[in-house]
């Protein structure tokens, strides 16, 4: 258990090789990955690459407004006459701080409760614990998060703790899952026997073994949390222009349809590739971490 | 335990979930920033009318009691009037309610019956180039989003080539059938109206088949993987050297048992649905229960939030339940031990 824990953490060279290899059989995962560091390249490097990074705040140039795709603007401007292209880099960014952010919000706390709850299980602590994550996944999350997010003042940090309060019972129920099957195994009984602490027990001995599923449903979860993101955002109650959502973008775009297409179509496409990029990678990662496991 | 123990323990626990979403709901509009009292009368009026408001919707005293009289008004039906509509929320809810659960009904049936025929046939002609069509659509089905779809087909089916209706339920020419359940292609049956039937159709198909296609790619993929895996078993030899007709083989030995899996997601797919509506009537001006839903959250019209987000949390409880009961039906060993395995 502790080696793999080692592995897991240090990334030793063999075991990154064998992982790499494994990934790499799976053409799509290699394809999630590369779409995935592109993304990533963009919107970190979005203010050298974008070729208009003043485009993407407060700009208004109306003698360029809704110039169709050309080499000067690629994907074309919109009604500002800021160029699309640079706008969908700088979105990027947004996209990406919200799926961390959010993670970093649910994960700790979700994680932490799904593991007292699963070792205590049968106890209070679990019974309370457990229902109240069914309250909450009892709500559609889209549902739920526009609700949250509609008595909050509309921003982009509101919107990341509407999402994370919808999103927490997911983790404490993957862990829930894995904690409660491994409480009665012989290797927590031994720790149990020599007599190590109740938070040793569950921070030393059975979270190791909830890495690899939580690692897969992260990478998977950056693309819904970007996706329910830019939904929050095309209904006006997520990040506010002029910052450059790409759900805000192609709310902006649907009023200058079929006319002025370009204006929601390439902001969508920009959406798609982001959340293809994180699925294809977490399935890729579950094939890896899933057969590390056998 | 029996299935009918198995059953009633079900429902209790719906029933204690229920409960739960209303506190989850009443805490949601009471506690999060901001001043309810305020918020309903507007940043410019008087402290002494907030304060005569507060008073009459019990705003000054203890949470527990608030909850109490909320819950209590709400039971009989009366869930406070709407900044939007100034009436009774309740009332807004039975008039919009009906066109959602159109919209949601016809999506829901798209949704499970194309999803299990794609995996069905995917899984059949597993590795041909049907199968890898079938694939790779349902990975594109997966990662666009409804609103996203929505878009795009407003565009190519309603702006560009112009064969769709883009707005509303029924075309300004069609004479709208009287109102029996609220929904227009039901309503237009049962009148014997097939021109408004078609009419209704016309406009619902767009926004369904949006609302369907993630989920419904969802349901291919799932069926397809466990079609395969239960393709294997060694069940299925023994069934076919026995000299079981093929159909009989592939419908009550292959299929009942691979519905288990898809079945149970079906829950989690009709979640996606219900949310994803709030978008998609908001695209199609489809004037449903969401898109009331939305407009309302814009003005943070309280009251009428609370009530669409718990008639959403029965509606989807119910699914639920239902969603089990047919699990339980397909799987003999929860519907004979009442056991629910993991």
């Amino acid at each position: 258990m502790k080696t793999r824990l080692r592995n897991a953490i240090l990334g030793s060279w063999e075991t990154f090789r064998r992982g790499w290899y494994k990934f790499s059989r799976n053409r799509l995962s290699v394809v999630g990955l590369f779409a995935v560091l592109l993304v990533a390249f963009l919107a970190i490097f979005a203010p050298y690459v974008a070729p208009h990074p003043e485009h993407a705040g407060r700009y208004v140039d109306f003698s360029e407004q809704h110039q169709p795709p050309s080499w000067k603007y690629l994907f074309g401007t919109d009604v500002c006459g800021r160029g699309i292209l640079s706008r969908i880099f700088f979105g990027f960014r947004f996209s990406l701080m919200m799926g961390m952010v959010v993670l970093a919000l649910v994960v700790p706390p979700g994680v932490i409760l799904g593991l007292i709850a699963g070792y205590f299980k049968g106890m209070w602590i679990d019974t309370v614990i457990m229902r109240v994550t069914d309250v909450f996944v009892s709500i559609p999350p889209l549902v739920l998060a526009l609700a949250i997010a509609s008595v909050l003042k509309p921003n982009l940090f509101n919107s990341m703790v509407a999402i994370s309060l919808t999103w927490w019972p997911w983790y404490c129920r993957l862990v829930y899952g894995v904690t409660s099957s491994l409480r009665n195994e012989s290797f927590v009984l031994a720790a149990k026997v020599t007599g190590a602490s109740t938070f040793r027990i569950l921070f030393r001995e059975i979270l190791p073994n909830c890495i690899s599923p939580i690692f897969t449903k992260m990478s998977l979860d950056m693309g819904w949390v970007i996706l329910l993101g830019a939904a929050l955002s095309f209904v006006g109650l997520g990040i506010q222009p002029p910052q450059p959502g790409l759900g805000t973008m192609i709310a902006d775009g649907a009023k200058y349809m079929p006319g002025n297409w370009w204006v929601s179509i390439f902001p969508a496409f920009a959406i798609m590739l982001v959340v293809l990029g994180f699925n294809l990678l977490g399935d890729g990662l579950r094939d890896v971490l899933s057969a590390e496991e056998v | 335990m029996s299935f009918s123990t198995y059953l009633v323990r079900r429902l209790m626990h719906s029933i204690l979930v229920l409960f739960g979403i209303s506190i989850l709901v009443f805490l949601i509009a009471r506690v999060l920033p901001g001043d309810p009292a305020r918020v309903a009368l507007g940043p410019r009026a008087p402290e002494e009318t907030v304060q005569r408001w507060r008073e009459w919707m019990h705003l000054d005293e203890p949470l527990h009691v608030q909850y109490y009289y909320w819950l209590a008004n709400a039971i009989h039906g009366d869930l406070g009037i709407s900044l939007y509509s100034r009436q009774n929320v309740a009332i807004d809810i039975k008039t919009y309610f009906p066109a959602t659960a159109e919209l949601a009904l016809f999506a829901g049936l798209i949704m499970t019956v194309f999803g299990v025929l794609f995996g069905a046939i995917s899984a059949r002609y597993s590795n041909t180039w049907v199968d890898n069509i079938v694939r790779i659509g349902s990975y594109v089905g997966v990662v666009t989003p409804a609103f996203i779809f929505g878009i795009l087909f407003l565009l190519l089916f309603g702006l560009v080539l112009k064969i769709l209706p883009t707005t509303g339920r029924l075309g300004y020419s069609t004479a709208a059938p009287p109102i029996i359940t609220g929904m227009v292609t039901i309503d237009s049956l049962i009148t014997v109206n097939f021109a408004a039937f078609l009419d209704a159709l016309k406009h619902l198909l767009m926004p369904a088949t949006a609302l369907a296609l993630g989920p419904m790619a969802q349901e291919a993929r799932i069926t397809r993987a466990s079609m395969s895996d239960n393709l294997k078993k060694d069940y299925m030899l023994l069934v076919s050297a026995q000299g079981i007709p093929e159909r009989l083989i592939n419908f009550k030995y292959l299929l009942k048992p691979s519905l288990i899996p898809t079945v149970s997601i079906l829950g989690l797919d009709f979640a996606a649905l219900l949310g994803n509506a709030f978008l998609v009537e908001l695209i199609f001006g489809w004037p449903g229960l969401s898109r009331y839903g939305i407009q309302t959250m814009l003005l943070s019209d309280l009251n009428a939030i609370t009530g669409v987000v718990m008639v959403l949390g029965i509606v989807f409880t119910t699914v639920n339940i239902l969603v089990d009961i047919v699990v339980a039906y397909l799987d003999p060993r929860i519907r004979l031990t009442g056991e629910r395995l993991q």
